[in-house]
């Protein structure tokens, strides 16, 4: 029973980490930059049909698969989806931020039903079974092989948040923080806003695109059902629950939208017949709906909040305030 | 070419030149073929009535604004169409007339948002090289710590800008655009909104930059601040030229004092 329930935990925190890459890349692209993209959908579809496209075994019924190791299937997936959010990024980042929510919007319905239709390579509405599934070999023993999928999800979320909290606090996040302040005050300081926005837009979607690309193969099968908008307004209750501009607030978040997730389907299947099952689902996204209404209440920049970040060379930069506020605005 | 030759090419080029420049706003001309050229280390003037048109004939030297007619050369090469970030790398910086600090950083911060081709601005540096990044801050701090002491601002390093005055914004400005090394600054009004204490403190700056060899260009309204400051002044009204000479000149002219009256303008 307690192993079932260790493995229990270790599958759900496993799948509420690929929510907090998903989220993390949110983040690069909202908290830190201001890009308003609604298609979160659609870039974890291409990082995840790109992974699953390269590892999985040749198949005569469609294009590939490559047989590659997963970890290709996982750098590739994340490259392909960083290069197709530049590509997006360099035809739209100049729409004002409404503009660009309905842009990318776009892009994730057309990558949805391309997913749908592309038969020959994505498999249409079968999707792609077979993903190879990190040990594989102990798929036989659940706790071990939930444990062990589990370290990977845990290494390669520390991984990105000390590259990315790295990266903030790094002359380059500097920038992108004055851009979202100031934009003409930036450009006259000769950092052009349009370049940075497409290099936090890119980086942002290859990180989608890994987070796609390891929760194929955690799960073993995609279809283009997975990835609707659904997908999308999930990992923005996260951000906003865990607090935008953070990248802790962005895992925390992941880990506790996915559990009222997960409890409310519990609850589901407990009280309702199952007839009424799949109508019932629909409470799921009412539970997320309402939490995101309280916290916005309560907590209107999430339980984390912003963090104040200061680059990370200036350690010894911050000089005690007593009195000075008052003294600065006096004068 | 002879390297005497191209410092004394250099010496003769204007920092900054304005040849013709034209701005239409829908029906009007805010700059109507205006022609204004920055001597190299001067310290330039210029005034003229409210809706003369200085500021936007700043936004067009800074390139803020893209012009409908004229050229722009800084420093002997064609910047017309260049945008304001090429216009900062190739030496020319301005400040606004309504200061425009990024609230929510440090003072220290703003400073440092200053430098130019910092490695540590290309994201995936500070992943490969992060030696190299950390070794140009740290120079970059001590540089912005320097320029923070030379407008007295050092003791508000680690507070938000939010929390700076009005002239301690501008100072903050003028200590940002520093940090860039401009050959070239266009100043837009240091004076307005500024008490006594802090003015004469930006006088004596602008004043030091000058003689460090920095050309300057100035908005400002306050004209003993411009007879103190500069030697000749440029007049606007209208859109366009009007006329020029020393401050006495300038304010003894019936054509400015007309201007300012509202005749021509």
């Amino acid at each position: 029973m307690s192993v079932e329930l260790v493995s229990y935990g270790a599958f759900f925190l496993t799948m509420a980490l690929t929510y907090a890459i998903i989220c993390l890349g949110l983040n690069v692209q909202w908290g830190q930059t201001g890009l308003f993209n609604v298609g979160i959908a659609g870039f974890v579809a291409v990082g995840a049909y790109v992974s699953a496209l390269l590892t999985t075994p040749d198949d005569p019924n469609r294009f590939g698969g490559f047989g590659l190791p997963i970890f290709v299937g996982w750098i590739g997936g994340a490259l392909a989806t960083g290069l197709v959010s530049f590509l997006i990024g360099a035809l739209t980042i100049r729409l004002r931020a409404d503009y660009l929510a309905i842009a990318t919007f776009g892009v994730a319905v057309v990558v949805q039903l391309a997913a749908l239709n592309l038969e020959p390579i994505t498999g249409g509405p079968f999707g792609i079974g077979f993903i190879p599934r990190p040990f594989a070999d102990y798929a036989g023993d659940p706790l071990v092989f939930s444990l062990a999928n589990l370290g990977i999800l845990v290494a390669i979320v520390l991984v990105l948040y000390v590259v990315l909290e790295r990266l903030a606090r790094s002359p380059w996040g500097r920038v992108l923080r004055a851009i979202r302040e100031d934009e003409q005050a930036a450009l006259a300081l000769g950092k052009s806003a349009v370049k940075f926005r497409l290099q936090a837009f890119a980086i942002g979607g290859g990180i989608m695109g890994l987070a796609g690309a390891v929760q194929a193969h955690f799960i073993g099968f995609i279809a283009p059902d997975n990835y609707v908008p659904m997908l999308t307004f999930q990992v923005w209750a996260m951000l906003i629950v865990g607090g935008s501009g953070n990248n802790k607030g962005a895992i925390l978040g992941a880990v506790l939208v996915w559990g009222i997730w997960a409890m409310s389907a519990g609850a589901v299947s407990e009280l309702f017949s199952p007839g009424q099952q799949a109508r019932a689902a629909a409470l799921q996204i009412v539970m997320i709906g309402v939490a995101l209404c309280a916290i916005l209440l309560l907590r209107p920049r999430g339980i984390l909040g912003e963090e104040r970040v200061v680059s990370r060379h200036l350690g010894g930069a911050r000089l005690p305030t007593d009195g000075k506020t008052s003294d600065a605005k006096s004068s | 070419m002879q390297p005497a030759s191209d410092l004394a090419h250099t010496l003769a080029t204007s920092p900054l030149e304005a040849r013709g420049v034209t701005k239409v706003f829908g029906g009007l001309s805010a700059v109507d073929g205006m022609s204004i050229s920055l001597q190299r280390g001067e310290l330039l003037g210029l005034i003229g009535p409210n809706g003369a048109g200085k500021t936007t004939l700043f936004n067009l030297l800074a390139g803020s604004l893209r012009s409908n007619g004229g050229t722009i050369v800084v420093n002997g090469t064609d910047m017309t169409r260049a945008g304001p970030e090429a216009r900062i790398a190739n030496g020319v910086g301005r400040t606004f007339q309504i200061p425009r600090p990024f609230a929510e950083m440090t003072v220290l911060e703003n400073v440092l948002t200053g430098g130019q081709r910092q490695s540590g601005e290309r994201a995936w540096m500070n992943i490969v090289r992060p030696g190299r990044v950390a070794a140009e801050e740290r120079a970059a701090v001590e540089k912005a710590r320097a320029l923070l002491d030379f407008v007295t601002l050092s003791r508000l390093e680690g507070e938000p800008a939010r929390v700076l005055s009005g002239g301690q914004r501008k100072l903050l400005e003028i200590a940002r655009v520093l940090m860039a090394d401009p050959d070239t600054i266009l100043l837009d009004e240091p004076a307005a909104g500024v008490n006594p204490t802090l003015l004469e403190l930006i006088i004596d700056r602008v004043l030091d930059l000058n003689a460090q060899g920095t050309s300057i260009l100035l908005i400002e309204h306050n004209m003993e601040m411009v007879s103190r400051l500069c030697s000749r002044v440029v007049v606007m009204a209208g859109g366009r030229y009007l006329t020029e000479g020393t401050p006495d000149d300038i304010a003894r002219n019936p054509t400015v004092v007309d201007a300012y009256l509202g005749g021509v303008a």
